[in-house]
């Protein structure tokens, strides 16, 4: 549990070739670890450490800056309500209260089947579908009570897994052309070298 | 005024298959491109300098000046700024969206004009399906002969990674950017240099544009500069794609001519944001993102331009207008916005760190009916610690601007509504609640 799977770590090599220094892979890269489990496992945070050059705690430390990554496990949903000032002023703040009193968790928690995490977000970039929610990075809105008890009910029963793949997946489209200038797997590149410090 | 401006960056957006390869050839993509590349970089250089195209990321600072300003060396890099997080700004999410080979030809052809060699586009993490689009539009360029070695046979090659953020406010300032790109916690540099085209991505001189500002660059090739400059007046050229939210009947995105359309235009033309809604009376509005002062109605008659709204004391920043009618409740719009702040702070200069908590706890407990008169005074007073003077544009005490951009909504507020601050403490809590 918890390692980069040996497709992920084939992947892992991909992306820090892209970058002239390969310490600029630790973000995507622990966007490639969240994809396994939701969340940044002490294990997964090791790999990515070994892959940028950097120590673990290096990783932990800029991971926990980033409001993305998360260093605990989530629910399978991570659902974000906005409350900043757009969806302020269309109701985030009533529409939040209801999310807690529907879902039995105040911000911040997980309810117990762990289906569903709630966040309280800052604008998402969504202001004109006001109140806006995202469900692990996908939009929605604008959402008012009911509409956010048959969001939940469509995400529980599994309807939604197209639109909204599990919490870590962000980007399922994967980039497919390798730099020119600098080859993966020539001796002595970034990506090599992490490998003999495994 | 409406005017009869051709959309520029938004052409496309009426087709449902915008974001597409095919789409995009059928209506002149990448045409833009191969022009510039049958031109000397320097004449492509010219013609953006011709064009007068403002910077589009908040600061509005002339694109061609900013490219003039790279320093020569062997390696150099362009960063694209699309990590979009000013509150109420969604106007680069929707260009990632809906036109991501817009934005991708737009990076290529600024590369060209500045000889790098590698790009970078930095778009907000929360963007997932941004990030898809924009890898799918990459992977397609490759494909197309736009990137990679020797584009479009012109001899010359360029590299472009799209790189994701992971949610940090702060990574939008340029040189925040710069240090989450090399793997790190996105604390803004110190300053000087003031810009990265010195000292920038891995120490090399780097430009950083936003994803709006390249996006113009396909149009102004196809176009000329001076198509671009006849639009607008002044040193706002072109048009601008404005955010509109908040109390209005038709949020949304607009992309108008810059100057000539007013605020009025834009908030009720029924073409446009169709009016308050439910026909209430405007309050206030936030001309440029929530770090600019406010305006009231008697500013509906500006134009969208960046001049006037700049010597009116605000700012069109990053082009998001918020609309507050006469149920909003000012303490609370400022407490949110404030709020904000305090959270995304990056912690490193106390001003900005311990200002922006202290200023957020007041206005909390006028707004829950703790306050007292004195709060007024004492809200400005950190404010003026924060940015001294409390004016527009404020004084720097920190290394970035989010923590001078902090007074903006407080000290609209009690400027603007010094009674229904007051009244929050004579009644004992807000006044409006039940009204919103
Ligand atoms: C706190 C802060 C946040 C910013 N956020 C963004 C942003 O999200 N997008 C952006 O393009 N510029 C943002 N900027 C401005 C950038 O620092 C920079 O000026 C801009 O990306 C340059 O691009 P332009 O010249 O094309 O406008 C921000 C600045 C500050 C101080
Ligand atoms: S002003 Fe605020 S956000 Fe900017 S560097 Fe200082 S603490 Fe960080
Ligand atoms: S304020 Fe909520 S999405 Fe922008």
């Amino acid at each position: 549990m918890g390692r980069l799977t040996p497709e992920n770590l084939e992947r892992a090599r991909a992306i820090v070739a892209l970058y002239p220094e390969r310490r600029s892979a630790l973000i995507p890269l622990c966007h490639l670890a969240q994809s396994q489990e939701g969340w940044l496992s002490p294990e997964a945070m090791e790999d990515v450490a070994v892959l940028c050059g950097v120590t673990p705690a290096e990783v932990r430390g800029t991971a926990s800056f980033y409001d993305m990554l998360h260093t605990e496990p989530v629910g399978r949903h991570v659902v974000a309500v906005c409350t900043n000032i757009a969806c302020l002023l269309a109701g985030a703040y009533e529409l939040i209260e209801h999310a807690e009193k529907h879902l039995g968790v105040s911000v911040g928690q997980t309810t117990e089947d762990g289906e569903f995490t709630l966040e309280e977000a800052e604008c998402l970039a969504g202001c004109d579908i006001a109140p806006c929610v995202q469900v692990n990075h996908r939009f929605f809105g604008p959402l008012d009570g009911p509409g956010f008890e048959s969001l939940t009910a469509e995400l529980r029963a599994g309807r939604l897994a197209e639109l909204v793949p599990r919490h870590g997946v962000l980007c399922r489209v994967e980039r497919n052309v390798s730099l020119p200038a600098r080859d993966a797997a020539s001796p002595g590149s970034p990506a090599a070298a992490g490998e003999e410090n495994r | 005024m409406i005017t009869e401006a051709p959309r520029i960056v938004t052409a496309r957006l009426d087709h449902e298959d915008s974001y597409t390869l095919d789409r995009y050839l059928a209506t002149g993509g990448y045409e833009g491109l191969r022009a510039a590349l049958a031109r000397p970089t320097a004449e492509v250089r010219a013609e953006v300098d011709k064009a007068s195209l403002l910077g589009r990321g908040g600061a509005g600072f002339p694109a061609g000046r900013k490219w003039s300003m790279l320093r020569p060396a062997d390696i150099t890099y362009l960063v694209i700024n699309g990590d979009e997080s000013e509150p109420a700004t969604f106007k680069d999410h929707l260009l990632v969206e809906r036109d991501p080979h817009q934005v991708v030809e737009g990076t290529i052809i600024a590369a060209y004009a500045l000889g790098v060699a590698q790009a970078f586009i930095f778009c907000r993490g929360e963007f997932a399906l941004g990030l898809e689009r924009l890898t799918q539009a990459v992977n397609e360029a490759y494909a197309h002969g736009a990137l990679g070695a020797d584009v479009f046979g012109s001899g010359w090659s360029l590299d472009l990674v799209v790189h994701p953020g992971a949610g940090a406010y702060i990574c939008g300032e340029e040189t925040a950017l710069l240090e989450s790109l090399e793997g790190k916690r996105g604390f803004p540099r110190i300053k000087p240099p003031y810009f990265p085209a010195a000292i920038g991505l891995y120490g090399a001189p780097t430009v950083v544009n936003n994803i709006e500002t390249v996006s113009n660059l396909p149009w102004i090739i196809r176009n000329g500069g001076e198509a671009f400059a006849a639009l607008g007046q002044g040193s706002s050229t072109g048009t601008r794609l404005f955010a509109l939210s908040g109390r209005v009947e038709r949020p949304g995105w607009y992309e108008l001519e810059m100057s000539k359309v007013t605020f009025d235009d834009l908030i009720n033309h029924p073409s446009l944001g169709g009016g308050v809604k439910g026909g209430k009376a405007l309050k206030a509005f936030i001309p440029g993102g929530v770090s600019a002062p406010w305006f009231g109605p008697e500013h509906l008659s500006l134009g969208l331009d960046q001049d006037a709204v700049g010597k009116a004391g605000s700012m069109l920043g990053s082009g998001s207008v918020v609309v507050m009618d006469e149920t909003t409740c000012v303490v609370r719009a400022a407490w949110r916005i404030t709020r904000f702040f305090h959270r995304e702070s990056c912690g490193q200069c106390t001003p900005c760190r311990e200002g922006s908590g202290w200023l957020e706890k007041i206005l909390r407990r006028l707004e829950e009916g703790d306050g007292r008169e004195a709060d007024l005074d004492l809200l400005m007073d950190a404010c003026d610690n924060i940015a001294p003077g409390v004016s527009w544009p404020p004084q720097q005490t920190t290394i970035c601007v989010l923590g001078p951009s902090i007074p903006s909504s407080i000290a609209s507020g009690i400027r603007m509504f010094r009674d229904e601050f007051l009244l929050h403490v004579k009644e004992g809590g807000c006044p409006m609640r039940g009204a919103r």
